[in-house]
């Protein structure tokens, strides 16, 4: 087997996992949704089929038993109970570990898991939902298969065999979509058939013989009364979307048996026999698996068609050839779309990021016994793909925090006078070039007389010292800080407040936190759509260009000669009576050239601190498309990339942060040699 | 390091008896490099000074699109640095850095040729009687009257890298 095939058995069947994982999570919630039962079977049996397939023996045995045990819910021996649910959860983690590795020595602890799964069973065994007295009833299913089932495996013999397990069935094959034979196409499925079926066994027992190709099919299942012999009734157990195509071929044909290709539903007329025969299966959206370094190197090619069209253009402006001219900027407008349309695809919801955390805060509840609800709000808000990988690790602690620290147990927020549910909210929108996301909980809120002991006791205040309470609750992200008394088995690990908010300053966002005693807090992260491209002040230094974040930029100004002369023992401009410092980047980059007559003075901030950048010009704006320096150069802190401009050469970008923090070490240095 | 003596002895070599390099000048002296990993030989492009780099990689230059670090080997070596002349050129190569394949330019005085060494006519460096690191060098090949010089990349580059990461940490705080 390749290791390329493996690696995509990995992709999918992580996909599932996580599928399987929601279903599970989802099932805890209405214990009673059938369809979520099946979609978890279903999973289940794809991996076990899938795992077996590649070679991953461990995995398709684990699984298998899984399997069987899950069988007896989905065919409502026993109930889905909060101890059942968890333990398959429990089971699914280790899937995922025979998956990743598959080597390993996982016996012992699957056998664990597998005991408590039976044992989950056995004590939901008891409340099993009671079974319906099994009565003979009698069945109409019509259904019919997409041109392709073939191609996908689908055995339709096997379906019919199925159903007559079930019970005596009488099949009629209805022949009316299959083409003359010149045209038929040898590997199309044409049929669809009229079966009436008398068994014992329920609806759902029906819907399993089509469980894997349900998604794609027709399917039309109804008991045989005297009453609807004729009418279709539109199965209303199915999915949403066999509904809305059974229901829109409907009113055209009287045949007893409907036959149609799935038609999006604005065809006007029903599809001719002939018609059907050629349609596609047409799918919503599909959608197709791209490597992200693919996606990279597209990124990288669209880069460079950016950099070669303004050379083009400048080429084209500076002479006087109109159709030239013409085409250059037919060129650019194309270009710039089709950079618009690379920055788009990179783009991911967030609720591939959020769908994570609903696992987390269920284990996070069993942890720590309190009653925890996670609800979440705008999933849709798209965010670059590797910001959201980047993201998954501080919300992640912010919501551990969340939960740990912020909410509090059952009996106390009773005793507050509060719903013994605690709550966490996690909602994303978007807001300008940033997406904002927010986690709120109702808890007890940030217990700032702790906070400002703590401070003092490490000596980050003086003690007694006035503090806005902003700035109180900014000691938080102090590196060691944590007010949990007793450091517990989920928060208070590693990683801490200054981690998330390094994290988030790294993908050139912010962090804000805000809390009420009492009534709980808020964490907000503002971050940018993209890291892969800013706007950007680009100016001069000496010989280099250099891109300045304009998101930092406060305001430019001019230092005058006398100014520049005045200042050489203080580094200080006096700007709307504030001293602002700042650094002379010929000095601190060391370029060996004189002084611009008129140098410039770039005002920025990081928030909290300002400071300007004396360079000798500033040249504009720019649209930076960031490249990431290479590991040559990742020990450079002043520098978070380089840009590649309009005539090839390229220009370093400035990290604003490091920038200043180095001026303040500058200055510390120059406040000790006085 | 037990990995980078690993380096040392692999490339190119292993199980064949004659590799494939590119020839090149330094300051006088013949350097060879496996040509697997020769990307392209550019002419000389802008190059952005990187502040605080450092001599061995002390510029980035635009390598079709990307922006990739140029080194200067006479910096390893000790040579002293000429002026650029219309020979000079530029020889993009990939290597690995901290685990991950990277594209760096390599200046060069002149490139020569792609050419077949024998492992038979090669030897490792002597250990005195040199100027040069002898870690920094893969071996020596005699070919007519001359060596040529297979400088080990990996080492030169991962030395680098150690050497700039204390400097790196305390510029950070």
């Amino acid at each position: 087997m390749s290791d390329e095939a493996i690696a995509v058995f990995q992709v999918e069947a992580r996909e599932n996992l996580e599928l399987i994982e929601q279903g599970l999570l989802d099932l805890l919630d209405r214990p009673e949704d059938r369809d979520l039962v099946d979609a978890v079977f279903r999973g289940l049996h794809t991996l076990k089929g899938s795992g077996s397939m590649f070679g991953f023996d461990a995995l398709a045995g684990f699984t298998h038993h899984c399997e069987t045990a899950f069988d007896r819910v989905r065919k409502g021996e026993v109930a889905a109970t909060t101890d059942l649910v968890s333990a398959v959860l429990a089971a699914r983690d280790h899937m995922r570990r025979l998956m990743e590795d598959p080597t390993g020595d996982h016996g012992a602890a699957g056998d664990v898991l597998l005991a408590d799964l039976e044992r989950a069973v056995r004590e939901a065994d008891g409340n099993a939902p009671v079974a319906a007295a099994p009565v003979q009833t009698a069945w109409r299913i019509r259904f019919d298969l997409p041109s392709h089932a073939f191609k996908n495996g689908t055995n339709p013999l096997a379906l019919l065999a199925e159903l007559r397990d079930l019970g005596e069935a009488r099949v009629v094959a209805d022949v009316s979509r299959v083409p003359p034979l010149s045209q038929i196409e040898p590997t199309d499925h044409y049929l669809a058939w009229d079966v009436t079926l008398a068994t014992d066994q329920g609806r759902g027992a029906i819907e399993d013989v089509f469980i894997f190709v349900m998604d794609e099919m027709n399917l039309s299942i109804e008991p045989l009364d005297a009453s609807n012999a004729d009418a279709v009734v539109a199965d209303q157990t199915g999915p949403a979307e066999v509904v809305a195509e059974v229901s829109s071929i409907l009113p055209q044909t009287a045949a007893p048996a409907q036959v149609a290709a799935p038609v999006q539903s604005s065809a006007p007329t029903a599809p001719d026999a002939a018609e059907a025969g050629v349609a596609k299966t047409a799918k919503p959206s599909e959608s197709v698996r791209v490597p992200a370094d693919r996606l990279d190197e597209l990124m990288d090619r669209v880069g460079e068609l950016v950099i070669a069209q303004s050379r083009l253009s400048q080429i084209a402006n500076s002479g006087v050839d109109t159709a030239l001219r013409a085409v250059s900027e037919e060129i650019e407008r194309l270009s710039g779309e089709l950079r618009d349309t690379m920055m788009v695809l990179r783009m991911v919801p967030v609720a591939t990021l959020f769908g994570r955390f609903r696992r987390l805060v269920h284990d996070l509840a069993r942890e720590t016994g309190k009653v925890i609800e996670l609800s979440t709000d705008g999933e849709t808000t798209e965010i670059d793909k590797t910001v959201i990988e980047r993201l998954a690790d501080p919300l992640v602690h912010l919501i551990r925090n969340a939960a740990d620290h912020g909410l509090e147990t059952a009996e106390d927020r009773a005793a507050a006078g509060k719903p013994a549910t605690g709550r966490i909210r996690l909602s994303a929108h978007q807001s300008g070039g940033e997406v904002v996301i927010t986690i709120r909980d109702d808890g007890r809120g940030i217990d700032r007389d702790r906070v400002r002991a703590k401070a003092e006791a490490q000596g980050l205040i003086e003690p007694g010292a006035a503090l806005s309470d902003h700035d109180l609750l900014q000691m938080i992200f102090h590196p060691g800080f944590s007010t949990a008394a007793a450091v517990t088995n989920l928060s208070g690990r590693g990683v801490g407040m200054d981690v998330v908010k390094r994290t988030i300053e790294a993908l050139r966002g912010s962090i804000d936190i805000a809390s009420r005693p009492g009534e709980g807090s808020e964490v907000s992260l503002r971050i940018p759509l993209t890291l892969a491209i800013i706007d950007g002040l680009l100016v001069r230094v000496g010989q280099g260009r250099y891109v300045i974040p304009l998101g930092a930029v406060e305001e430019c100004l001019e230092l005058s000669l006398d100014e520049d002369l005045r200042s050489r023992g203080r580094s200080f401009i006096s700007l709307r009576n504030s001293l602002v410092p700042y650094l002379r980047l010929r000095e601190m980059f060391e370029t060996g050239t004189p002084p611009e007559l008129h140098q410039k003075v770039v005002v920025v901030s990081t928030g909290t601190e300002r400071i300007g950048l004396v360079v000798d010009q500033i040249i504009g704006d720019h649209q930076t498309v960031i490249k990431s320096m290479s590991k040559l150069h990742s020990g450079l802190p002043t520098f978070s990339g380089a840009t590649i401009l309009g005539d090839g050469g390229v220009a370093l970008i400035l990290d604003v942060g490091h920038l200043v923090a180095k001026g303040q070490q500058q200055e510390a240095q120059m406040r000790e040699a006085i | 390091m037990s990995t980078q003596a690993e380096i040392t002895t692999a490339p190119g070599w292993t199980g064949a008896e004659q590799v494939e390099v590119l020839t090149f000048e330094l300051n006088g002296e013949l350097f060879a490099l496996h040509a697997v990993g020769v990307q392209e030989i550019m002419d000389l492009a802008p190059e952005t000074v990187v502040p605080g780099a450092g001599a061995f990689a002390g510029a980035v230059i635009n390598f079709r699109g990307k922006v990739i670090p140029l080194s200067d080997l006479r910096v390893a070596f000790g040579l002293e640095r000429g002026a650029a002349t219309i020979d000079s050129r530029i020889v993009v190569i990939e290597i690995e850095l901290a685990g991950e394949p990277t594209l760096v330019g390599l200046r060069t005085d002149k490139v020569h040729e792609v050419t077949t060494l024998a492992r038979a006519d090669s030897e490792a460096p002597p250990s005195v009687g040199m100027r040069w690191r002898p870690e920094f060098i893969q071996c020596l090949v005699k070919r007519g009257g001359e060596f040529i010089v297979v400088p080990d990349l990996q080492a030169i580059f991962n030395q680098q890298q150690d050497a700039r990461q204390p400097v790196a940490s305390a510029t950070r705080h």
